[in-house]
């Protein structure tokens, strides 16, 4: 493989080895995830503004969501 | 600097590194300290795609070591005196601050960053982002509402932002062993994605779709197809909680007595 090609543009084909289903009793597709639950496991692509820090910005979004744990991905200067 | 910038809540934090890790794209304003005909420019440009060498610079959160990088692509826009718009794909830990001042270099004239703004991160792209008003106001609304598609305006689940990793799909018994940081083998497979090589960072997921862990592959797609017993990733991080599905395996006490029945 073309190790300078950008893993966006990479195209990838699916192996079934086996089938098997999935008891609905437990678990959640993710985009069916109830409130609390899909933020806990969310993130937000944010298009950070000019000025404050990454880490300034994440800190603001956790005090609009009021929520315990933030962090972000890339860090990108003020 | 602006752009995308993923931001993780609560359990999602656990994926910080594999986002980390991830390609970027950026598009950037470049100032010339000199002047330099724009031929000239798209050759040094071209010459910076492919893997380049990088000391972080004197500002940086990592060690200043020397460390290479993957340039995917180095696209000119255009100049216009000497502002120099140009477009990159690259590696993620890429410092474009240095990418700009090494490409002065070459070019003779010198050169610095002027204005960034990150068009990708990963799977996420500039044209889905949201802004801190957007997050403010849909929040406000969700809270007034209570309806879960208001949520969805503004997050998206952490499965999202890993979809770039090669996946390999699990059986239900073999979830809450990899939760429990157990290696996966060979028999919980069932499905999974090519292009993966012992040493590639993947996704094991459940049939649902969640994001179970980051593991290191131990094989590559097509050894792993073929596998019958053997380890097949080791995981390195855990993002689901422990006992979201039941446990399927059988250790210790249990383990004898069950053998007895």
């Amino acid at each position: 493989m073309n190790r300078n090609v950008a893993p966006w543009t990479i195209h990838r084909e699916t192996l079934v080895k086996a089938e098997d289903k999935t008891d609905p009793s437990y678990g959640c597709i993710p985009e069916e995830r109830p409130a609390a639950d899909y933020l806990k496991f969310g993130i937000i692509n944010l298009d950070k503004p000019a000025g404050p820090s990454s880490h300034e910005v994440a800190a603001w979004v956790k005090r609009i969501l009021k929520i315990e744990h933030i962090g972000h991905g890339g860090t990108l200067e003020a | 600097m602006t752009g995308v910038l993923p931001v993780t809540l609560e359990e999602s934090r656990k994926i910080v590194q594999a986002l980390l890790l991830g390609g970027k794209e950026y598009v950037c304003v470049m100032k010339l300290h000199g002047d330099a005909p724009k031929q000239r420019i798209e050759e040094v440009l071209n010459e910076f795609q492919g893997e380049i060498y990088q000391r972080p610079p004197l500002r940086a959160s990592v060690k200043r070591q020397l460390r290479t990088r993957r340039i995917y692509y180095l696209d000119f826009l255009e100049v216009e005196g000497r502002n120099v718009l140009f477009r990159v794909g690259c590696e993620g830990g890429t410092y474009i601050r240095k990418l700009c001042f090494d490409v002065g270099e070459v070019l003779g004239c010198g050169a610095h960053m002027q204005e960034l703004r990150r068009t990708r991160a990963g799977s996420l792209v500039e044209d889905e982002a949201v802004t801190l008003h957007d997050v403010a106001y849909w929040f406000m609304q969700w809270q007034q509402k209570e309806d879960v598609e208001i949520l969805k305006r503004f997050v998206q689940p952490m499965e999202k932002a890993l979809t770039l990793f090669p996946q390999i799909v699990i059986r239900d018994s073999a979830v809450d062993a990899v939760c429990h940081g157990a290696d996966l083998t060979a028999p919980g497979v069932l499905s999974l994605k090519t292009g993966i090589s012992s040493g590639s960072i993947t996704v094991i997921s459940s049939l649902k779709g969640e994001a179970v862990a980051l593991a290191r592959a131990k094989a590559s797609s097509e050894q792993i197809f073929q596998m019958v017993h053997g380890v097949v990733a080791k995981v390195e991080r855990v993002l689901m909680p422990r006992g979201t599905y039941p446990k399927g395996w059988r250790s210790g006490k249990t383990a004898n007595e069950h053998e007895k029945t």
